[in-house]
């Protein structure tokens, strides 16, 4: 009899269901909590990752920091022998070899950017765009080498003998091109840091630009703007915290960098006299003086770093902050 | 007289706007000239040191001739590949966390905001970092500690890629899911990871590319060893710190090789790049 069985099993199943459902959902429970914790502690890990940068940079540095204290920072001095250290050196050095890389990059970047988005015919503009993308991606190192070999030489022969002869005399700026015209130097460096962020700076620059509602630019133009105007007055505004957060990007990135520098800087231990003299930047020092540092030196060097770390750490922080805003505007 | 102003105006507007694009295009020419100027020195001074030895010997003694980059490829290969298993998984879990749990969250927010600093923060550092946790503390480099250096550079790139394209898959996926009584587990790993896959994919690329090239951070952590090393336990040789020192060197022979590597390294780069952009088109146009 079918009927019966199935009539007397009914009631049985349906318990044994429920409980059999209840413990899936205690399971299930279980695991997504399990999962959620364990992702949640894989992202925690970049915290992580963080404070233990500035915690043993922090221990490794403390000998140094303890003996410098804050004079550190504007102390002119690197004697490696009687372990007399200041970083001004260094930070001159950065700072004047990003300052030049930005004030070329950005005019250029910015023209790009507005090639790309405005006036470069349509069926150029992915493979061009594309283009700077893929040389956004290319190693610093390449740069430095490509600055060392072939840029360095040419640079010396053709810009920097002519340029001494032409300004070399004049009063107030003369001082700036004074020096032996090596084809190494600070302004050397520079412009290869320019050649490094020129791609990237000009590729967030673009898409930015291209955020920009189609119905702005439209009305712009409808009231007979010229393309000029449009990105003067239009564009521009509308997209000015996020080409300020892709111009520091750039400038952090700059100043971290390494190796396209530490090629063509000259490494010189000496606060440069002028653009072509040698000098030194904080990540040059790091890479050239840690393989035979030792002890003190070696916290001095760990010092130096934390001072790169802070520095990038803020301009990269604001940078962060504008673009997030720059979205935010997005929505109108 | 009032037309003759307006005619004075436009030629002046009309003028500003040729300046203006002129020198936009003035820039476009000039960037990518450097830029394919320095493609081209590359390529030219690269192939001129390809040929077999560059795969089949180890790096020469100073001031000797032939040798090729053997140890140098395989060590990177090694470390590159370590520092590739290591940031995966944790850069994809902590993707997912911040895509499918971290919407509302301070600490997620946090966490955000401190990948992407940690995305652009100076190689050197890490470095540092790695050096005073992993070199210093048991006494000598090691391909381990470049490893470690190498995925810290890796995993903010990871994570970042893989919440961005979680992010696109739609909503209505995951709520059918959930609808079905899928747990959150099973519809952040069956649903949106496998819909948002070559997006992630495109990630890992990207993260591969970057920390193909990278040397900064290399040099406090694996160094170099002039021979033949698979142990990750001792110091190992790698392409972008054997190019570092023998472009500084003296020695042609060695300035040879240096831009071999060079050209071994770019082409990795920008393979692994384009590799990437195929398999997000890919994914945009299904």
């Amino acid at each position: 009899m079918p009927v019966d069985i199935t009539m007397t099993d009914q009631p049985q199943r349906t318990t044994d269901d429920v409980a059999r459902v209840q413990a899936i959902a205690r399971r299930q429970r279980w695991e997504d909590a399990l999962f959620h914790r364990v992702t949640q502690a894989f992202s925690l890990l970049v915290l992580a990752a963080l404070l233990g940068i500035i915690v043993s940079l922090l221990v490794t540095a403390w000998p140094a920091l303890r003996k410098f204290g804050v004079a550190f920072l504007w102390t002119v001095e690197w004697d490696i022998v009687n372990e007399e250290f200041g970083a001004a050196i260094a930070i001159v050095g950065t700072l004047v070899t990003s300052g030049i890389a930005l004030l070329l990059a950005v005019p250029l970047a910015f023209g790009i950017a507005l090639f790309l988005t405005e006036t470069c015919p349509l069926w150029l503009r992915r493979p061009l765009g594309t283009a700077v993308e893929l040389l956004a991606a290319v190693p610093s190192i390449i740069y430095g080498m490509f600055g060392l070999f072939v840029f360095a030489p040419l640079f010396a022969d053709y810009v920097q003998v002519p340029l001494q002869q032409v300004l070399g005399g004049m009063p107030l700026i003369g001082w700036l091109f004074g020096g032996a015209p090596t084809g190494i130097g600070i302004l050397t460096a520079g412009i290869i840091l320019a050649f490094m962020i020129l791609p990237f700076i000009a590729a967030v620059m673009r898409d930015v630009f291209e955020i920009v509602p189609g119905i702005l630019r439209e009305s712009a133009y409808g009231l007979g703007c010229t393309t000029w105007e449009v990105v003067r007055h239009v564009v521009l505004p509308y997209t000015q915290k996020g080409v300020v957060g892709g111009i520091m990007l750039g400038l952090g990135r700059a100043l971290g960098e390494t190796m396209a520098v530490t090629f063509v800087i000259g490494n010189a231990n000496r606060m440069p006299t002028s653009l072509f003299s040698p000098g030194t930047s904080i990540a040059s020092t790091l890479a050239n003086e840690f393989a035979e540092a030792a002890d003190f030196h070696l916290a001095t060097l760990f010092a130096l770093g934390l001072l790169l770390f802070l520095i990038t750490f803020v301009v990269l922080a604001l940078a962060k902050l504008m673009i997030l805003r720059a979205e935010k505007a997005k929505g109108l | 007289m009032a037309n003759t102003m307006d005619v004075t105006l436009y030629r002046k507007r009309r003028r500003a706007n040729r300046v203006g694009l002129t020198l936009s295009m003035t820039a476009m020419v000039l960037g990518l000239t450097v830029l394919l100027w320095i493609l081209y020195v590359l390529l030219v001074n690269g192939f001129a040191a390809l040929d077999l030895n560059l795969f089949t010997q180890d790096t020469p003694a100073p001031g000797t001739e032939g040798g090729g980059l053997r140890n140098a490829i395989v060590g990177s290969l090694m470390i590159v590949g370590l520092a590739l298993l290591v940031s995966t998984p944790i850069g994809i879990l902590a993707g997912v966390y911040l895509a499918e749990y971290g919407h509302t969250s301070r600490t997620a927010s946090f966490t955000r905001f401190v990948t992407d600093i940690m995305l652009s923060a100076p190689s050197i550092v890490l470095g540092l970092f790695v050096y005073a946790i992993a070199v210093a503390t048991v006494g000598h480099f090691s391909g381990y500690a470049g490893s470690l250096a190498l995925s810290l550079i890796a995993i903010p790139v990871v994570v970042r890629t893989t919440e961005n394209m979680l992010r696109l898959v739609p909503g209505s996926l995951r709520e059918a899911a959930f609808a079905l009584g899928a747990p959150r587990w099973k519809v952040a790993t069956m649903v949106t990871l496998r819909a948002a896959k070559s997006g992630v994919i495109t990630g890992v690329l990207l993260a591969l590319a970057r920390i193909s090239g990278e040397t900064a951070p290399l040099l406090f952590t694996a160094l170099n060893n002039q021979f033949f090393n698979t142990d990750m336990g001792k110091p190992m040789a790698n392409l972008p710190v054997v190019i570092f020192q023998f472009a500084m060197s003296p020695y042609d022979n060695w300035i040879r090789l240096a831009w071999g590597g060079a050209l071994l390294i770019t082409l990795a780069v920008l393979v692994l790049n384009t590799l990437a952009r195929v398999v997000f088109r890919e994914r945009a146009a299904r």
